[in-house]
């Protein structure tokens, strides 16, 4: 193993300033990952040039792939940095923000679509209010081992930046914001208002603009079956459109 | 749409569990919610909560009850907690748990459909309600969905990447708003607030590796410390047993592996030595944190009993049905294979303790508030419930119960409290100006120090000195120590001068504040002459550590005449030093006893 992992960082210093990469050299140590290795960098932030630069900015807070802060794009795929290890992936390493998303700062990017997306669709359980009423309804475990696996989403965004129909030539919603829709009709009382979900994505940059080409699932962090609930969705929603016509 | 002024305006700081759940009260209470956080709240660091959150539902045939997980977390904290404050905890948890259930939170459940409970450590009931091991990430987001409701209702304004830096006090003294920047723009602002609430977590980035996300370094608590109030029994620190030890964090691994069946061991004489279960064999490897903890540390390092003479021991989960591992512990043995690269349900996974949480903080009294009127303080950041050691799967409890209290509680200060006068407009510029002031100072920094470099010395001292076991001599050393770092901080350099962004320049502000925290938690330390829950301090003899005739490294006993009480910490401005004095609090439910967890508990 080399005493040195060499990376290639696409920096850029600020929402309307020109990209550009810079080179670092970081000591190798077994287990070093890639938020580990920028850390390294803010220590000694000196291009393998010499040359003292300001240190690299990314976003991250938990390190154990459960906060979908640190995702950017490493070696060409959409991941989370902190559990991208150095020995697992192919070196030299290149580092570059999500561009699907408005790029605030080096590999810092602006997610804050993903969040508004979450508005639309109404995620969220419709409560009377956090005081106690009387016993939760009893759930269907299974059904219940389902929405557990849909409600890791961390909102990282990985699916949003692999899909080919976000972007700007499309007002896609995205896999990730689409598929939490699914997870709240599940929920005993989230199912109430499981119309209001369903029409939400038959708007603009709802369901329709999912063009089913699989990447999403491909590049799921937490290996969230987006395509199946996409498909399942879709026939809600039609099922859905059908009531509206009919008005039943 | 037109403002209603009559509004009340509560600031909260912090988009954690307890933090969310103040601000869903508030919003309930028809009161308007200024939301500060480092990062989107669904971010937040209670997301990192694995294991479960612990209410007595009774629904496993064991006959549990209130009182026994009353019990159960007096006892698992040394005597220190407001036994008043527990008791109101205890008592609300199932009907939290409840209200988690109807936000959709995805507990696991039985076949019946009702919600599972496990083991945990320090209580002999299955008492511990959970979401496979991602319990914290589940609460969060169903608590994040829900104040999200109340942002398109009108109720809330997120200031996501905004950091505080301080609160501002009107001419009386009473807190009436705070000074936030903009992380990314890095304007500075003054907002005004009817009530300011602190819900910022834990101090975990002031020992560097720890389990805790990199935003949860104590800086607003430092912050308003500095301003006047009172930090409680810092020096109680959590250290967990089992956590992956790594050069960037260390990971946690639930407690809930044991409280799913897994042992401790080391090879001893070429055979399995499960030491937990030899030492105390009424709670086995349910032993609590601060006691499990010790025992690794003492066999690694005072034996050597270490895996390959390092600070290792097993953690073995191989013996355990893999279908049963997946449903129960699935996201966190996905975590160690991926960081580890070995499989646990297979081998036995390596671990050893972590700093992890902070059973001190901002003291409070029972509704929450600070000894600044107008300031409370809610969750890790607070002092309240767990006396000198936590038991797990009650700060998932703590973070929620507390955020149920402090939001009504703000919102009866806001309409009825004694808020003197209103901040005027030159003394809202004033405190934006100070801040700038000092933050402009900071971009001029030129020194030969690295901010990054100086934190993580900050971190080896704190590990040396004030972590597992503690002396006064090292205590001394640190405390000499961490001045020597605050004057090098004023050494600084920076290399960062964007106007963008400028992640340097504010950790280097963050790092003054995490200093003079670690002092505050090493004075404490140093002061408390008992051992006591996580806090445990060895006898000196002569100036050296003294050992017994079988070479065994004798500890304080707990002394419950002289430090039964609550530790004060006060910032003197003058000499930037803590004071440190002791307050009574009540403990007259439960009767102080011995702890021992070699013994099944006695009442």
């Amino acid at each position: 193993m080399p005493d040195k992992v060499r990376f290639i960082i696409e920096r850029q210093d600020g929402p309307n300033e020109k990209p550009y990469t810079q080179e670092f050299d970081v000591d190798y140590r077994p287990g070093l990952n890639v938020v580990a290795a920028l850390m390294e960098i803010q220590k000694n932030p000196v291009t393998v040039d010499g040359k003292k630069v300001a240190p690299v900015t990314w976003e991250c807070n938990c390190l154990e792939k459960v906060c979908g802060a640190c995702m950017m794009v490493i070696n060409g795929k959409a991941r989370q940095a902190c559990c991208a290890l150095v020995d697992e992936i192919k070196q030299p390493i290149h580092l570059a923000p999500a561009r699907t998303f408005p790029v605030i700062r080096d590999l810092l990017i602006d997610r804050s679509v993903m969040f508004e997306s979450l508005k639309k669709i109404q995620g969220w359980v419709e409560l009377d209010g956090s005081w106690d009423v009387k016993d939760a309804p009893i759930q269907n475990p299974y059904t219940a081992q389902t929405a557990y696996e849909i409600s890791h989403c961390m909102t990282c965004g990985c699916c949003l930046e692999a899909c080919p129909n976000v972007g700007p030539q499309s007002d896609f919603i995205g896999p990730a914001p689409t598929v939490q829709a699914y997870l709240f009709n599940l929920h005993p009382l989230g199912k109430f208002d499981a119309p209001k979900r369903l029409n939400a994505l038959m708007e603009k940059g709802g369901i329709t603009s999912c063009g089913n080409s699989q990447n999403c699932v491909e590049v799921c962090p937490k290996s969230i079956k987006l395509t199946t609930y996409l498909a399942q969705l879709n026939r809600d929603v039609n099922k859905q459109a059908l009531r509206n016509m009919f008005n039943f | 749409m037109a403002k209603d002024m009559s509004k009340k305006k509560i600031a909260i700081v912090g988009g954690g569990i307890s933090g969310l759940l103040a601000t869903i009260k508030v919003c309930e209470l028809g009161g308007e919610v200024d939301l500060f956080s480092y990062c989107p709240v669904k971010r937040s660091h209670s997301l990192c909560a694995q294991g479960g959150i612990n209410a007595c539902m009774d629904t496993k045939g064991e006959h549990d009850s209130i009182y026994e997980h009353f019990d159960d977390t007096v006892y698992g904290g040394d005597f220190l907690a407001d036994q008043i404050a527990v008791k109101g905890m205890v008592e609300a948890a199932p009907k939290l748990i409840k209200m988690f259930d109807r936000m959709g939170v995805p507990f696991t459940r039985t076949p019946e459909g009702v919600l599972d409970l496990r083991n945990f450590g320090g209580q002999k009931h299955k008492r511990t309600c959970f979401a496979g091991s991602t319990t914290g990430q589940q609460i969060l987001y169903a608590l994040d969905e829900q104040v999200r409701r109340w942002e398109v209702k009108g109720s809330v304004n997120k200031y996501e990447f905004w950091e505080f830096i301080k609160i501002i006090k009107n001419k009386e003294g009473i807190c009436r708003g705070l000074v936030a920047q903009n992380m990314n723009t890095m304007e500075i602002r003054a907002f005004t607030a009817d009530t300011v609430i602190l819900a910022t977590g834990g101090p975990g980035q002031v020992f560097g590796r720890c389990t805790a996300s990199t935003i949860c370094n104590g800086s607003a608590v430092s912050a308003v410390y500095q301003q006047g109030a009172e930090i409680a029994n810092p020096e109680f620190i959590q250290i967990h047993p089992t956590a992956i030890p790594g050069s960037d964090k260390n990971r946690l691994m639930s407690e809930a592996c044991r409280g799913e069946g897994g042992r401790v061991w080391v090879y001893k004489d070429g055979k399995p030595w499960y030491f937990l279960e030899e030492m105390y064999p009424a709670y086995g490897n349910l032993v609590p944190r601060d006691v499990a903890s010790r025992a690794i540390y003492k066999v690694c390092v005072h034996m050597g009993l270490g895996i390959n003479g390092e600070n290792r021991v097993y953690l073995d989960l191989s013996h355990i049905d893999s279908g049963y591992l997946e449903r129960k512990l699935g996201g966190i043995l996905e975590m160690y294979s991926e960081f580890v690269g070995q499989d646990p349900r297979k081998v036995p996974m390596e671990i050893f303790p972590s700093v992890h949480y902070s059973m001190g903080g901002i003291w409070v009294d029972r509704v929450h508030n600070t000894n600044i009127p107008g300031l409370m303080a809610s969750g890790e950041c607070d002092y309240q419930y767990h006396g000198a050691n936590r038991l797990g799967a009650n700060s998932l409890l703590s973070a929620a119960y507390s955020g149920t209290v402090s939001g009504p509680e703000a919102m009866k200060w806001a309409k009825t409290g004694n808020k003197g006068s209103d901040l005027t407009d030159a003394e809202l510029e004033a405190a934006r100006r100070e801040v700038q002031n000092e933050y402009d100072k900071i971009l001029t920094m030129n020194g030969s120090e690295n901010a990054h470099k100086l934190h993580h010395e900050m971190g080896d001292l704190m590990y040396k000195y004030v972590a597992i076991e503690r002396d006064n001599n090292g205590l001394d050393t640190c405390l000499v120590e961490l001045k020597k770092l605050l004057k090098r901080w004023n050494d600084i350099g920076i290399t960062d001068h964007s106007t963008v962004a400028n992640q340097e320049a504010m950790f280097v502000r963050q790092l003054r504040n995490m200093i003079l925290y670690a002092m505050a938690i090493t004075k404490g330390a140093r002061m408390r002459d008992e051992s006591r829950g996580a806090h445990a301090k060895i006898v000196l003899e002569n100036g050296k550590q003294k050992h017994d005739k079988d070479g065994e490294l004798v500890f304080m006993g707990r002394d419950d005449e002289h430090f039964m009480k609550v530790t004060i910490v006060n910032y003197d401005p003058k000499t930037e030093e803590p004071v440190i004095s002791y307050r009574d609090f009540d403990h007259s439910l439960i009767k102080p006893r011995a702890r021992n967890y070699a013994v099944a508990k006695k009442e």
